[in-house]
């Protein structure tokens, strides 16, 4: 019988979403059981917890299936209220956090992963789509840092760890792709803050790394590109 | 001390900046609309909007707030005052939330796609809307709002059902929720309708299903076989 404070998380190592929930967690130095999913397939647990979605993250926390990374962070920020706290405490503050947040979801991260299959023309037209949105974050972080190493200030917060879970497929999408996505010229600021992101002790040990996920990349479009088409 | 500026910037029909005029109105805030012409968009939205360029967009004492479920839980956190919109519990929170980001992410846009189709791709179009319907009624069962006993942070999220269903319904000539099938969910539509302060705040109907038909037709035409 799960204790109440029992912590699992549901996962798989490529997952953007999932390192999140472990960042956060990390961060608030919650032990928790990582649970991996097996890539091409999905556990009972998994169906069972998440029926409406069937996808990673999914936080247990005791008895209680929590979905939607950033819902989980927000979750984790407010069961676990000792320091650091992953969100500001002002109200604006607050919501321009979660509007970027959502930016990076709805917009860059769905313009992003589409590069790799790309071509010609539509693919410079995606990367300049994907660099223009990176270059408002940089003028994000120039507003939310005020000086300080992270989006959150002196320590990651929210909005580091929405972003800043993407890094590693961006880095893919670049190497992959054959383009320059987080240029030192446009974005020198963020440049400077994914390295201190990454090597922070909260994120290091969950960012996978570049090679690997180009290695899944190429698997998982061969078999994209063998698979009979989709409705 | 400076007086609190609250200004809201609206278009006469989406139903987004709804969500956030009911939750000004539920805790008496006193703001003011500025009605912005999505067909010919103002360098105002521009100068409060510029990533977006879309409504709602909330100004309070100068600083400017988009995205509707951003703007609610902005609200909350400002104006303590009851009534609260968000439960204490933090899976609670997290309960409301998830499922605010289904109805925007799944709810509306497979409502939308049966509303712009027709014949044989409008009935493939009313699966999966019709099972996103059946998880609303699930979610409701025994409870007269989706929040509680009161209206909540999810019924303002869910809110825009309770009049464009109807509205789509009127204008394609097919239902998409049935009644009988979904008792719980019709019940909680006509009460939030009808429901003190939500029921003021409508676009007139007749406005709105004809520029739903224009939509609809529009959106028809460009499928039609060449």
């Amino acid at each position: 019988m799960a204790k109440n404070d029992d912590v699992k998380v549901l996962g798989a190592w490529p997952s953007p979403f999932v390192m999140r929930a472990r960042i956060a967690l990390n961060l608030k130095s919650i032990d928790y059981e990582f649970l991996e999913e097996t890539i091409g397939s999905k556990s009972q647990l998994l169906l069972q917890s998440n029926p409406v979605h069937k996808k990673v993250p999914v936080l247990i926390h005791g008895d209680k299936p929590i979905c939607e990374s950033l819902i989980i962070v927000q979750y984790i920020d407010e069961v676990w209220t000792s320091a650091p706290s992953i969100l500001p405490s002002d109200p604006y503050d607050r919501a321009i956090q979660r509007f970027w947040a959502a930016y990076v979801d709805d917009k860059l991260f769905a313009s992003m992963r589409q590069i790799k299959s790309l071509e010609g023309e539509e693919k410079k037209a995606m990367v300049e789509q994907a660099t223009e949105g990176i270059v408002l974050l940089e003028e994000a972080f120039e507003k939310c840092s005020k000086g300080k190493p992270f989006f959150g200030g002196d320590r990651i917060g929210y909005l580091d760890i929405a972003f800043g879970s993407i890094l590693g497929w961006l880095r893919a999408t670049e190497k992959m792709g054959e383009v320059k996505l987080l240029d030192e010229a446009k974005t020198p600021r963020l440049v400077k803050w994914a390295g201190r992101f990454c090597a922070d002790g909260a994120v290091k040990d969950c960012m996978p790394e570049t090679d690997k996920l180009i290695e899944l990349a190429k698997v998982l479009m061969a078999k994209m590109k063998g698979a009979p088409p989709k409705q | 001390m400076m007086a609190e500026e609250v200004k809201l910037f609206r278009s006469w029909s989406s139903p987004f900046p709804l969500r956030v005029i009911w939750a000004l109105e539920l805790k008496g805030i006193p703001y003011e609309v500025i009605l912005v012409d999505l067909s010919n968009k103002s360098s105002l939205l521009l100068q409060y909007n510029p990533i977006h360029m879309k409504v709602p967009v909330l100004v309070h004492n100068g600083k400017s707030i988009a995205e509707s479920l951003v703007i609610l839980e902005y609200v909350e956190e400002t104006w303590k005052q009851t009534p609260s919109l968000l439960p204490e519990d933090p899976y609670e929170r997290a309960m409301e939330r998830f499922w605010a980001k289904f109805g925007d992410d799944k709810v509306l846009p497979s409502l939308w796609n049966v509303f712009i189709k027709q014949g044989k791709d409008q009935e493939e179009a009313m699966v999966p809307a019709q099972e996103n319907l059946t998880n609303l009624e699930e979610l409701l069962r025994g409870k007269n709002f989706f929040s509680g006993e009161r209206i909540g942070f999810l019924d303002l999220a869910f809110g825009w059902l309770a009049n464009m269903v109807s509205v789509f319904e009127e204008v394609m000539g097919a239902t998409v929720l049935d009644n009988q099938k979904l008792p719980s969910l019709s019940a909680w539509m006509k009460n939030f309708m009808d429901a003190p302060i939500i029921k003021e705040s409508w676009p007139p109907r007749d406005k709105l299903i004809t520029k739903c038909q224009a939509l609809r037709q529009a959106h028809i035409e460009k499928e039609a076989p060449k």
